[in-house]
């Protein structure tokens, strides 16, 4: 298996894009990441994205991308694994890199979630369950989220406090964030007291509905000294759960993210001490607390504890969600796996500006897909 | 009139909707005061109910009473006025719900608020003659008053199962006569692609409610051999609770061997389900030996009238299931906002 | 959902009934090919407990699509007599029995409809036990 580098970045601000559709926002990060790294050709592109068949009713969307990248006649397709669904195109980019077949490939992640109603992206985000089951009955993601909220409270005997915390640090980090959707802070009082979206999961405990795209230019070993900018060392990997926690054998635990991590930790030779910096799918506050306990970087119920001790911070221990994660930067579902890489590459490379975590060498970045069913890990090294 | 041979209820279940709403607060729209109210409250399906998933509550009861297999059932009739699909059985969504077999008679008949006794006499027909072993007679209904009529305030919802086989040793009630009584008369009625059925106003009471139910029961009474004072328990239709008392003063019954099967004043008029709602309530209480008349009331108008004998079997059956009590003590009191939401009178799309 | 596909499952959705794998016990909502468990083939069709112990709910306040027009509604967890767990909508609850470890019993309801025109889907919930 050859080497892989992520060699460029682009990123699209989140928000409400109501002048540009979702293939302009792909194609705009996709430049930025092309002009970041150099290139102006690759071998392929894999898109991220979750619900364009639904929301804009746009399927096929490699060859399209090609197409208004000007880019016709390059392989390109369409890589679907739910709300990690971008993290799922790193990974395609990543083997063919890995494998030798290619050079060089681009990977555009997006999403373009304000097409579509509230009930609409409700219904989008649902289809990352499994329709014949919690579809039918209307147990959408945030009902599930709320379940696994109250179960962990009861299981481990803790207050809301502890997992309404994860969202005040992802506010925290932020804050005057150019590209974050919501660059502010905001206090775990008002998490608190914002109303329920499914009781006792609360309105500032999940992540807003945003459109953005992310994109990154991997390349091998061939082009590595060919290409001047900035680069760091890619390791991916992936494992799948039980679609329903309910009938996982400890519903607190994403074991899929557990097998994950410590195969991207065994590939790469990291120790998990060794992570400086880590970016967790905070879709929701308690997919954060369970997916840092379930990758081993905090003891079961413990998570919260360490937040509020400023083990998260940006100067502390393990720095978390350094740009606000999903639920500060955004969650454009297709896109947030890649913009956690992305966010990784700038604090490896030294390039994130008043958010620059003090020489990071290792970073890690968490994608899920449904609630925990897909785990896509990526790991970076500071070259 | 016709005696029965050999033909028994051998499980029964009755269903009534968790909500109730106040006639004092559907009142308070239209300007009208207490005594003129016609009932206390009447009961109102939930918003994820109709005449389907009240008719499977009832039949599922009415099994488990029975304690059979449902694969014995050869017919599922299910009378009402408010089916959900204007085609489309609901006789085979019981069927496929209580698990009963393929090889079945599901039909669904309408004849006002006597669809369910009608299915009744379909039911020991086929049994009698040995076509079936197992049938259900099904009533039920999601009834509806236009807002601002006088209907409004009785038009309720429920649902009741009789579970009809072979007389054995151990059945709940031997079906002993029935009697129907129809004539061309229209009192009631709704036009197809109607939300709300008209009715003649006065017109419903003496020519309709009164010549038929009496028609069908002093028919039966005399034909049969039977006499008033043999029967313990009658139980009639009852649109409101004026009606029934009126039909026990003409003939000259008891109070007490009436009460037990009035049911409008606080479940409201449940159209198909009522009458059969009103005997799931006395089956409820009465012992063996004792004798029921039933007596429906359909718009358009008819009367079914049977004689029912109880068994020694209503002692065990009657527990194996949630009694009529059951539902009706479990009530939450809506106002008319959430009545209007439930019952698809706010238009939401 | 498609007409065929809400037919095709619809004894899960009435009745609770699906499969057990024989070799390790999983339970299947619908007719699997392969154990989701342990990988084994063989399966028997069971009909599931249609009582239980509600584990925790939470309330539905901004609904998917399809469900706008019944929200709010509760989703439940609940485990039924013979251990298996099962998502459920509830139904027919007051505030006070609303609370996790309640008796609750299976009823078909109406769980959605395809518009004015279209069917009306009819599949499980789960009520406070009657009597």
């Amino acid at each position: 298996m050859g080497k892989i580098y992520v060699a460029g970045v682009g990123l699209t601000k989140i928000g409400e894009h109501w002048d540009r559709g979702l293939e302009q926002l792909m194609v705009e990060a996709a430049l930025k990441a092309l002009e970041d790294s150099g290139l102006t050709r690759v071998n392929s592109i894999y898109v991220g994205n979750m619900a364009g068949e639904f929301l804009q009713e746009q399927a096929h969307l490699g060859a399209i991308i090609a197409e208004d990248l000007g880019m016709v006649g390059t392989p390109a397709y369409r890589v679907e694994a739910a709300n990690a669904s971008g993290a799922a195109a790193i990974h395609a980019g990543a083997l063919e890199i890995a494998s030798g077949k290619a050079d060089a490939v681009l990977i555009v992640g997006g999403e373009k979630l304000s097409d579509g109603l509230a009930e609409e992206v409700s219904s989008a985000l649902l289809m990352g369950e499994r329709q014949e089951y919690e579809g039918f009955i209307g147990a959408d993601f945030y009902s599930i989220n709320a379940l696994l909220y109250k179960l962990y409270m009861k299981h481990y005997g803790v207050k809301d406090d502890m997992i309404a915390v994860f969202p005040m640090l992802s506010h925290k980090h932020a804050k005057g964030v150019a590209h974050a959707q919501y660059p502010f802070e905001v206090s775990l009082e008002k998490i608190l007291s914002s109303p329920y979206i499914s009781e006792p999961l609360r309105r500032f405990e999940v992540s807003g509905v945003g459109d953005g795209a992310a994109a990154i230019v991997l390349i091998g070993e061939k082009l590595k000294s060919k290409i001047k900018a900035p680069k760091t060392e890619l390791y991916i990997s992936s494992a799948t759960d039980f679609m329903t926690p309910f009938e996982r054998e400890d519903p607190l635990r994403f074991q899929s993210l557990g097998v994950a991590v410590n195969k991207v930790l065994d590939e790469a030779k990291v120790d998990r001490g060794d992570v400086d910096l880590i970016e967790v799918h905070d879709a929701t506050s308690i997919m954060a607390a369970i997916s840092l306990e379930s990758s081993g970087f905090a003891e079961p119920g413990e998570s919260g504890k360490l937040a509020i001790n400023g083990e998260f911070d940006l100067g502390g221990r393990l720095p978390y969600n350094t740009f606000g994660g999903l639920k500060a930067r955004g969650n454009p579902f297709g896109a947030t796996g890649v913009y956690q890489v992305v966010e990784l590459h700038l604090q490896l490379t030294g390039r994130a500006g008043k958010n620059q975590v003090d020489s990071p060498k290792v970073g890690m970045a968490q994608s899920l897909g449904g609630v925990g069913a897909t785990a896509i890990v990526t790991l970076l090294k500071a070259l | 009139m016709v005696r029965l041979n050999g033909v028994a209820i051998q499980g029964y279940g009755g269903y009534v909707p968790r909500y109730r709403i106040r006639a004092e607060e559907i009142g308070r729209l239209w300007g009208r005061e207490k005594q003129e109210l016609p009932i206390e409250e009447k009961a109102v399906a939930g918003l994820d109910e109709d005449s389907v998933t009240m008719a499977v509550e009832a039949a599922r009861i009415a099994v488990k009473r029975a304690g059979i297999d449902p694969k014995k059932i050869g017919a599922i009739h299910v009378g009402s006025e408010s089916k959900p699909y204007a085609v489309k059985p609901t006789g085979t969504i019981v069927a496929e719900a209580i698990g009963a077999g393929q090889n079945i008679l599901a039909a669904d008949l309408e004849f006002a608020c006597k669809a369910g006794t009608e299915a009744i006499q379909l039911i020991t027909g086929l049994v009698e003659s040995g076509r079936i072993e197992y049938g259900l007679a099904i009533g039920a209904d999601t009834a509806q008053g236009r807002p601002g009529d006088a209907l409004e305030y009785t038009a309720a919802s429920g649902a009741a199962a009789l579970l009809i086989g072979r007389l054995t040793d151990d059945a709940v009630a031997s079906i002993e006569a029935w009697n129907s009584y129809v004539t061309d008369t229209p009192d009631f009625w709704r036009r197809e692609s109607e939300n709300y059925p008209s009715h003649a106003a006065r017109f419903t009471g003496q020519p309709a409610y009164f010549r038929h139910i009496l028609g069908s029961i002093n028919e039966l009474l005399n034909d049969e051999g039977y006499s008033i004072k043999d029967i313990d328990y009658f139980v009639f239709h009852q649109p409101n609770v004026k009606f029934p008392l009126a039909v026990a003063k003409a003939l000259k019954l008891e109070r007490e061997k009436v009460s037990s099967g009035l049911i409008s004043g606080f479940l409201g008029n449940p159209y198909s389900a009522t009458s059969l709602l009103g005997l799931v309530r006395v089956l409820d209480e009465a012992k063996p030996g004792d004798a029921i008349l039933l007596a429906s009331f359909g718009s358009g108008a008819g009367s079914d009238a049977y004689i029912l004998r109880v068994l020694d079997g209503i002692e065990e059956k009657r527990d194996r299931a949630p009694k009529l009590k059951d539902f009706i003590e479990r009530k939450i009191y809506i106002d008319y906002a959430s009545y209007a939401k439930f019952r698809g009178k706010l238009r939401l799309r | 959902m498609r007409v065929p596909r809400y037919w095709r499952n619809k004894l899960f959705r009435y009745r609770l009934v699906g499969w057990r794998c024989i070799n390790c016990g999983a339970f299947h909502h619908f007719k699997p090919l392969v154990c989701k468990r342990c990988g084994s083939r063989g399966f028997r069709e069971v009909e599931l407990p249609k009582t239980g112990k509600l584990l925790a709910y939470t309330v539905v306040k901004i609904a998917p699509a399809d469900f706008k027009d019944k929200a709010p509604y509760l989703i439940g967890l609940v485990e039924l007599d013979d251990g298996t767990r099962i998502l459920a909508q509830l139904t027919d609850f007051s505030q006070d029995e609303l609370k996790d470890g309640a008796r609750v019993e299976a009823v078909l309801r109406k769980i959605r409809e395809d518009g004015e025109s279209g069917i009306i889907e009819y599949g499980y919930k789960f009520r406070p036990l009657v009597g």
